[in-house]
Parts: C-alpha cells; sequence; structure tokens
C-alpha cells in the first residue's frame, strides 16, 4: 500500500510539470484533464471518495469544457478581426 | 520590468518560500499519523447524532452548513459573473450580421455533421446520466456523493443533446427560464431553510426536520433537503454557464447550417 | 515517505507560480492557476490521513474502525468548487481582453491609457 502511495505522487508531480509546460493551450486542456483523472485517482487511493468524485466531475469535465469554450471563441474572434482587417484593406 | 527581472525575482522568492515552508513544516506530524481531536469526535458521533452514514456530507451541510452556504453562493455569483461578461454587447449584435458571410461560409468553419453513431450514442446516454445525477444527488447523506457531484453530472446532460447535433432542442432547454428559476430556487432554498431552523430551533441552520432511520435515504433531516436544494443550484447554474459560452457560437450554426 | 506529499504540495505551488509568472497566453495563464491551487488539496489530504484508515463513510462500516478525517475533506470540497468558479470568471475576463485589445499576450497589455 505504501508504494501504491508513492507512485500516484510521484505520478502527480510529473503530470503537473507536463501541464505547466506545455505552452499551446489546447494541447493544455487535454493535460489539465488527465491530470484531474490523476489526481481523483490519488484521492481514492488516499481514502477520500466523495472529494475523488467531485474531482472528477470538476477537474476533468467542466473544466476542459470551458477551456475549449473559451477557446473556440477566441479563435472566431481572432478570425473576425482578420476578416475585417482584409475588408478594411481592400477598401 | 522585462522578463528576465521577473523570472529572477521568482527564483529568489521561491527560494524563500521554500525555506519558511521547510522550517514550518517541522511542527507537522509525519502524514499517516493523525492526532487532532475533530476527525475522530465526528466520526464517532455523526451517525449517532445525526443518522447519516457520510459524515463528509453531514459535515458540509450540518456541522459546517454555514461554510457550504457560503460556497453555494460563491458559485451563484460567479454564474451571475460569467453570464454579464459574456453578453452580447449591442455593436457586436450589429457587427456580427455584418461579418458573417465572410469568415463563416468557409469549410473550415463549418462543423461537420453528427455521424449517425454518435447521434444514437448520446441521445441514448441523456436519460441514464440524468438518472445517475440524481441518484448521486438522492443518496448524498448515505454513500459518497451529494449536492455538488451530482449536480455538476446532471448538467452535463444538456451537453449530450448539443453533441448529437440537435441544436434547437438544446437552446431550447438551456435557454429556457426554468433554468434560472430552478437556479433560484436551489440558492434561496438553502437559506429558506437556514431560517426555518431558526424559527423552530433557535439557531440558524439547526437541523430541525425528522431525522429518519439511518440507512434510509430521507435519513438527516434538513441534511437530505439542504443536498437537494444544492443539487438544484449546482446544476441550474452550470448549465446557465454553458449557455454564456455557447451562445454565440449557438446562433451561427442555427442561422447558417441547419 | 512521510513527509514526501509535504513536499509534492511545495512543488506544485512553485511549478504553478513559474506558469504564471513565465506565461505568454492568458488561457495558459488560467491552467497554471488551477495546478497552483491543486497544491492545497494535497496539503490538506495529507493532514488528515491516517495508515490503516477507512474512507470517512460508515455503510456497511462498524462506527468506530479507524477512519480518516472528514473535516479536511469538506474543506477540501469547497476548494474544488471553487476553483471551478475562478477558472469560468478568468476565462470569461480574458474573452473581453481579447475582444478589447485583440491579444491574449500579458505582456504587450500596456498601462492604463488615457
Amino acid at each position: 500500500m505504501l508504494f501504491l502511495q508513492f507512485t500516484i505522487l510521484s505520478f502527480v508531480a510529473v503530470t503537473a510539470t507536463a501541464v505547466v509546460l506545455t505552452r499551446d493551450p489546447a494541447k493544455q486542456a487535454i493535460g489539465i484533464s488527465f491530470y484531474g483523472l490523476v489526481m481523483a485517482l490519488m484521492f481514492f487511493i488516499f481514502q477520500a471518495p466523495d472529494v475523488a468524485l467531485s474531482q472528477i466531475v470538476i477537474g476533468a469535465v467542466a473544466l476542459p469544457l470551458m477551456i475549449l469554450l473559451a477557446l473556440t471563441k477566441i479563435r472566431r474572434h481572432e478570425e473576425e478581426e482578420q476578416a475585417r482587417h482584409k475588408e478594411k484593406k481592400a477598401a | 520590468m522585462n522578463r528576465r527581472t521577473r523570472l529572477v525575482f521568482f527564483l529568489l522568492s521561491a527560494a524563500a518560500f521554500a525555506g519558511v515552508y521547510l522550517w514550518g513544516l517541522k511542527g507537522l506530524p509525519p502524514v499517516g499519523h493523525y492526532r487532532g481531536p475533530y476527525g475522530d469526535v465526528l466520526n464517532r458521533v455523526a451517525t449517532y447524532e445525526r443518522h447519516v452514514t457520510d459524515v463528509v456530507t453531514a459535515v458540509n451541510f450540518d456541522y459546517r452548513g454555514f461554510d457550504t452556504l457560503g460556497e453555494e453562493f460563491i458559485l451563484f455569483m460567479s454564474v451571475v459573473g460569467g453570464t454579464v461578461l459574456l453578453r452580447r454587447q449591442r455593436e457586436e449584435e450589429k457587427s456580427e450580421h455584418r461579418d458573417e458571410s465572410l469568415a463563416d461560409q468557409s469549410p473550415e468553419r463549418q462543423a461537420p455533421e453528427a455521424s449517425d453513431a454518435t447521434r444514437v450514442l448520446t441521445l441514448a446516454l441523456v436519460g441514464p446520466l440524468v438518472v445517475f445525477g440524481l441518484y448521486i444527488v438522492a443518496h448524498g447523506q448515505l454513500t459518497p456523493g451529494g449536492g455538488f457531484q451530482g449536480g455538476v453530472v446532471l448538467a452535463t446532460a444538456p451537453l449530450l443533446v448539443y453533441l448529437a447535433g440537435n441544436l434547437k432542442k438544446f437552446k431550447q432547454i438551456t435557454s429556457h427560464t426554468l433554468v434560472e428559476v430552478t437556479e433560484a430556487v436551489g440558492a434561496g432554498g438553502y437559506l429558506a431553510i437556514g431560517f426555518a431552523g431558526l424559527i423552530l430551533g433557535g439557531s440558524y441552520l439547526r437541523n430541525v426536520a425528522a431525522l429518519g432511520k439511518t440507512g434510509m435515504i430521507n435519513s438527516g433531516g434538513t441534511i437530505a433537503l439542504i443536498n437537494l436544494a444544492t443539487g438544484l443550484e449546482v446544476a441550474a447554474g452550470f448549465v446557465l454557464l454553458l449557455y454564456a459560452f455557447l451562445e454565440q457560437t449557438l446562433e451561427i450554426r442555427l442561422r447558417g447550417g441547419k | 515517505m512521510s513527509f514526501f506529499p509535504y513536499v509534492l504540495a511545495a512543488w506544485l505551488f512553485i511549478i504553478g507560480l513559474y506558469g504564471i509568472v513565465t506565461s505568454r497566453n492568458f488561457v495558459h495563464l488560467v491552467i497554471c492557476l488551477a495546478v497552483l491551487q491543486s497544491s492545497t488539496y494535497v496539503l490538506l489530504l495529507s493532514i488528515g490521513y491516517r495508515v490503516g484508515g477507512v474512507a470517512p463513510v460508515f455503510a456497511g462500516v462498524k462506527v468506530g474502525t479507524p477512519a480518516v478525517d472528514p473535516v479536511v475533506q469538506a474543506l477540501m470540497l469547497t476548494d474544488i468548487v471553487v476553483e471551478a468558479t475562478v477558472v469560468a470568471l478568468l476565462l470569461a475576463l480574458a474573452l473581453q481582453l481579447q475582444k478589447h485589445t485583440n491579444t491574449l499576450d500579458p505582456d504587450k497589455l500596456k498601462a492604463l491609457e488615457g
């Protein structure tokens, strides 16, 4: 049991570092979803099932969802700006 | 200050933080040897006093119920803030009608039609997901679960409808006034149950409802009621937030594609 | 093993803060903030843990078996919900920022003009 806890804690450390060092937000959204699952596994191993449930639904579902939706809107605005710019140059 | 100065500042303060933290760690017991009395006291008396078997839910909604009230209102205010920040202002609506033709009719912008397999699977899963969310909310005081977890599970059910491509139905579900009313009822319900405790018991949020038999779904008195109110509020809040994020994309897709 | 979770909490804090300080994109910054907030979960979790303890749910388990601390778990639940709300609001702010100044780079934001 001790070995299991040590392993999952090191896994959390490695995943967190990987999430921070990824610079592209779209790839990071997938990373944070995986990080949420790893954290939920850690909560489960440390005998905290309520918190694990909460972490799964929020950290692995709601958070990446909001990030991806925000990224979609940002890309839309960027393309609109570019289209408006082109229109201004043509005029 | 430029990046290098910022990085140097950060490294210095990280070193100072690490030093102070390690010095503070000496006062903590090693992990695994829990010393404090409160956890043991609660584990021993919660089942006897409140007839619930999930002590964490009892702590959340009864022993520390006032903190959870504050947390629920944090969620409420953030949904309000998110909806306000993401509203469409007037100049945006005008410019949208103009630029739509430029950006959105290009082939990369059109989202692909949901395939048949996706449609069947997501629509078939909506029912079980709602039942599962309600199960988690209702059994919060017996097994791990509760209002927050079940509420977020419930809030992802309309998202499955969106993924299946049923945009009109999704808009009907999420922009309905009932969602806002549910959120208000959930948040206000928590407050009202607290006042019932004040009127009937003498202190705010006192557990005054019938406690029931341990292990039954109606055990715990006001814990079960607060659970339901929180579940409603969290589910409706997240649906509103989802709608605020998706609103513009939804309008474009409804107008352009279908 | 006895102090490793505390060290992990400090490491998560430092790496999250490093991500925030050297970020070049606001959405990346918000995600690093989420990593920063998860350091508190690890700290709270390891304070309440008892070796050989069971989860503090007594459905079918006899009351009185050594269990882990339920109070810190209740605190962690609140913490996770607050993380979700903070991320939602910050993302909405980042969206508005991008709409008005057309950039997502924290370095390119000039001071308050006018």
